[in-house]
């Protein structure tokens, strides 16, 4: 593995495949879209709501345990 | 490019979710059951009648689970493609797997691991719903502040690559790593709400099984992705002019 860093660190690195430019919009809607999901299954009806109610909360309850999140 | 790499990203995901909640349910399910039962011990005591259930424990256990960790590891895979999209060619290492495999470990040091030796995962029962907002904001909070001292790391080794060397960079990086983290978790409030008489074995069972579906979650994205984005950039790698492009492979 070290050799194989080593050895690639001499001239054979590849160059960047994106731009910022060109990765902002996707950062934004996808980022936006993808950190909703994280909420829903972390947070909502924990320290914030959305839509009111607690059965995203009890629904995925067991997940956002397991996976680390605060709750109860 | 991107798009691609996003919706590759996103299906590797949920192979993860999909992993990490077979985990989940071998590992972790047994913990979570263990904790509810000495809540409700907890209740019964009081002489209170029982909490009455909008999700049956059934579906909480099975078809909660599964959609909880699906939809996080769609969503980290997705973050994490955006990141290695970025992250791709402006790290120092090649190849697509190589790269891949790195920021899946970074992603679970930063996020999981670190975080998780100040704010651990909790049971259902440790921990009191009136502390709910702040106990969200420290969680988010402390995986913020060790992800941006990661990044603030990265940088210094950048800066004193020339000057001192890749291993003394390493270390001085390292050193500011740790120095930042350590001092924002003596700064931060700490959060004990273990209930009296709550079995130590199954709040350590429960805490291990939860660093082990982080760990599924991003060994599955990080060696998935890699594989899948190889496929992708391959052809752009052999244009390069690396005579060892294949070392990796
Ligand atoms: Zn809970």
């Amino acid at each position: 593995m070290s050799e194989t860093l080593v050895e690639r660190h001499s001239g054979a690195v590849a160059g960047p495949i994106a731009s910022p430019k060109e990765l902002l919009p996707y950062a934004i809607f996808a980022g936006v879209l993808l950190a909703l999901l994280v909420y829903f299954v972390g947070a909502e009806e924990g320290a914030a709501s959305l839509i009111g109610g607690s059965s995203v909360h009890e629904f995925v309850h067991d997940a956002r345990h397991l996976l680390g999140f605060p709750c109860h | 490019m991107v798009r691609s790499l996003l919706i590759r990203g996103m299906l590797v995901g949920l192979l993860a979710g999909v992993l990490a909640f077979a985990f989940a349910y071998v590992f972790g399910e047994p913990q979570v059951q263990h904790a509810i039962d000495f809540e409700d011990l907890l209740v019964a005591r009081t002489g209170a009648p029982p909490e009455h259930e909008l999700v049956s424990r059934g579906v909480q256990r099975t078809l909660g689970l599964a959609t909880g960790t699906i939809a996080l590891g769609v969503a980290l895979g997705g973050m994490f493609s955006l990141v290695y999209a970025y992250a791709y060619g402006r790290i120092g290492v090649a190849g697509a797997r190589l790269t891949a495999a790195i920021l899946a470990l970074v992603a679970f040091t930063t996020i999981t691991l670190v975080p998780f030796t100040k704010y651990p995962a909790n049971p259902p029962t440790v921990g009191s719903p009136d502390t709910i907002d702040k106990r969200t904001l420290l969680y988010f909070g402390m995986i913020a502040i060790t992800v941006l001292a990661f990044v603030a790391a990265t940088r210094i080794r950048r800066e004193y690559l020339e000057r001192l060397g890749a291993w003394n960079a390493g270390i001085a990086a390292g050193a500011v790593f740790v120095v930042v983290v350590a001092v924002a978790q003596l700064i931060l409030p700490a959060v004990n709400e273990t209930p009296a008489g709550f079995p130590a074995d199954v709040l350590y069972r429960f805490r291990l099984a939860s660093l082990g579906i982080n760990a599924t979650l991003w060994l599955t994205i990080g060696l998935a992705f890699g594989a899948a984005a190889e496929r992708l950039l391959a052809p752009a790698d052999r244009r390069g002019p690396a005579p060892s492009a294949e070392l990796a492979s």
